[in-house]
């Protein structure tokens, strides 16, 4: 009884410490980004936040756009599918999957890789030789990650939306025999400007979690190799499973 | 120029420092000589505000640094460090990494590159790996990169971590030589932690031996030779037998 109450005060315990820890480099995240930009910093970090998740993010939206247009076509009623197909193969794009599927994609590459460079700054020295350099770690490091994060992810959404939606106008063309033009026609006609910018500030969102939980599980990796590789799976899986929560209360906020 | 009294650390209710009093003069070199594990890194590192001792005071020049759990900056105190491992930054090229204090002050290329190049020249290197990664260089040439990234800043103290670690004894003997030279010429104050005893009675003007996070013992090059510590005496004499505390 004793060992089951002490393991749950153990539990407790680590998850105060944790959010107590989270919450102290959180808010020197926030120092910082009223501090100094590194601008040069920030444009290489949204190259390879932004640039170079293209080729992964369309691949994702185009065949989940695909998927979603025969889903909904053999499990629904085909009777005036070109418009429903259209329709809803645009408002799950826009809203939720592109948004939620290249968050985690982008989570699985960036998260992790921002953890793995950060960890290995922390224990071959390199982060306490940048203090000894006169440059703060969080504003070197840290804050140009965050601001591409924020930056870059909703245009890598905005382009992941264009190319669902092509992968269900594709497949709905190609395989269903839907008549292009008045795919496309249905897609714009029902398609609101709300429903984008809703996914574009769930981007924003989730490109700022991404960065920050890569950054803070990178900063807090001790033990050699083996640490690193431990900060890059909490990484992965923590920015992978913010980004689903957080997904859920501004789906509740934005469309209740 | 740097007065250490009463410092503690522990790590997980592990004292690594226990109550250390240190006294450094100006432009002197001095040694801090140990066993592994002894806190000789926690040391520097409490010294650099890198780590947060949890008693005692910190005094560098006229500034109390350290006093009561808190840090205050080192103002116009300029600090070099040679880390263990070099601690180059991976993702610069050589010329970033010794040029890196400037660039972060908004010197231009121009300036930056030229004062790489002099102070690679400095420690026998010259400008054709200015463009290069550190991972495309020997170990031994990343630690003399790293020793011009120390001295480019061109500081009032420098620190330098097991310089010779890793090192072949030529190389070792080079890097000592570097030491010697440019701490003295640069005219700083500097401190080294080492357990490789050529090296401290090669670049030291006075040791001081730390022991289960004191120090017990501080004296000359010479008068090391001639000390009753037995503790020292096993240290410098590099024996495992009747292995003391």
């Amino acid at each position: 009884m004793l060992n089951i109450v002490g393991s749950i005060g153990s539990v407790i315990i680590f998850f105060f410490n944790e959010t107590g820890k989270f919450f102290i480099f959180f808010v020197s995240v926030i120092k910082a980004l009223i501090g100094k930009w590194y601008f040069k910093n920030i444009f290489k970090q949204s190259i390879f936040v932004g640039y170079f998740s293209l080729p992964v993010v369309a691949l994702t939206s185009f065949f989940t756009g695909g998927a979603l247009a025969l889903q909904i076509y053999y499990g629904g009623n085909q009777f005036n599918s070109e418009t429903i197909v259209s329709s809803i193969v645009a408002l799950g794009i826009t809203r939720e999957l592109g948004p939620v599927l290249g968050g985690i994609v982008v989570a699985g590459r960036v998260s992790a890789a921002i953890a793995a460079e950060i960890g290995t700054m922390k224990v071959t020295e390199q982060i306490d030789a940048l203090k000894t350099l006169s440059a703060e770690p969080i504003s070197y490091l840290v804050v140009p990650r965050i601001i591409s994060g924020i930056i870059m992810l909703p245009l890598l959404i905005l382009f992941a939306d264009i190319i669902g939606i092509m992968g269900g106008w594709f497949i709905g063309v190609q395989s269903l025999g839907f008549n292009g033009s008045v795919y496309m026609q249905n897609t714009i006609n029902f398609l609101e400007i709300s429903d984008v910018t809703s996914g574009l500030i769930k981007a924003s969102v989730f490109g700022l979690l991404i960065t920050l939980m890569g950054c803070y599980q990178g900063f807090n990796s001790k033990g050699g190799a083996q640490g690193v590789g431990r900060a890059t799976t909490n990484a992965v899986v923590s920015s992978s499973v913010l980004i689903l929560a957080s997904n859920y209360l501004m789906t509740n906020l934005f469309f209740t | 120029m740097i007065t250490i009294s009463n410092l503690h650390k522990s790590f997980d209710k592990k004292n690594i420092l226990n109550g250390v009093n240190l006294n450094i003069e100006k432009g002197s070199s001095s040694v801090i000589i140990g066993r592994s594990g002894t806190g000789k890194s926690v040391l520097i590192k409490c010294i650099l505000g890198l780590i947060a001792p949890d008693e005692g005071s910190i005094e560098v020049g006229n500034n109390i640094i350290f006093n009561k759990g808190k840090f205050k900056s080192l103002n116009n105190i300029k600090v070099g460090m040679l880390f263990q491992g070099g601690a180059l930054f991976d993702s610069l090229k050589i010329w970033q990494n010794v040029s890196f204090y400037h660039i972060q002050k908004g010197k231009n290329k121009k300036f930056c590159s030229n004062n790489a190049i002099h102070h690679l020249e400095k420690v026998g290197l010259d400008k054709s790996i200015l463009n290069l990664y550190p991972s495309e260089l020997s170990g031994g040439m990343q630690k003399r990169v790293a020793l011009a990234r120390a001295i480019a800043l061109e500081p009032d103290i420098i620190f330098f971590d097991e310089p010779t670690t890793g090192l072949d004894p030529i190389s070792a003997d080079v890097i000592n030589k570097l030491i010697l030279t440019i701490v003295r010429d640069i005219g700083a104050t500097s401190i080294t932690i080492t357990h490789d005893m050529t090296s401290a009675r090669t670049i030291s003007d006075k040791i001081h031996m730390l022991h289960e996070g004191k120090i017990i013992w501080e004296g000359d090059k010479n008068s090391i030779e001639n000390t009753e510590n037995k503790n020292v005496i096993q240290f410098i004499n590099g024996s495992s037998d009747n292995k003391l505390n």
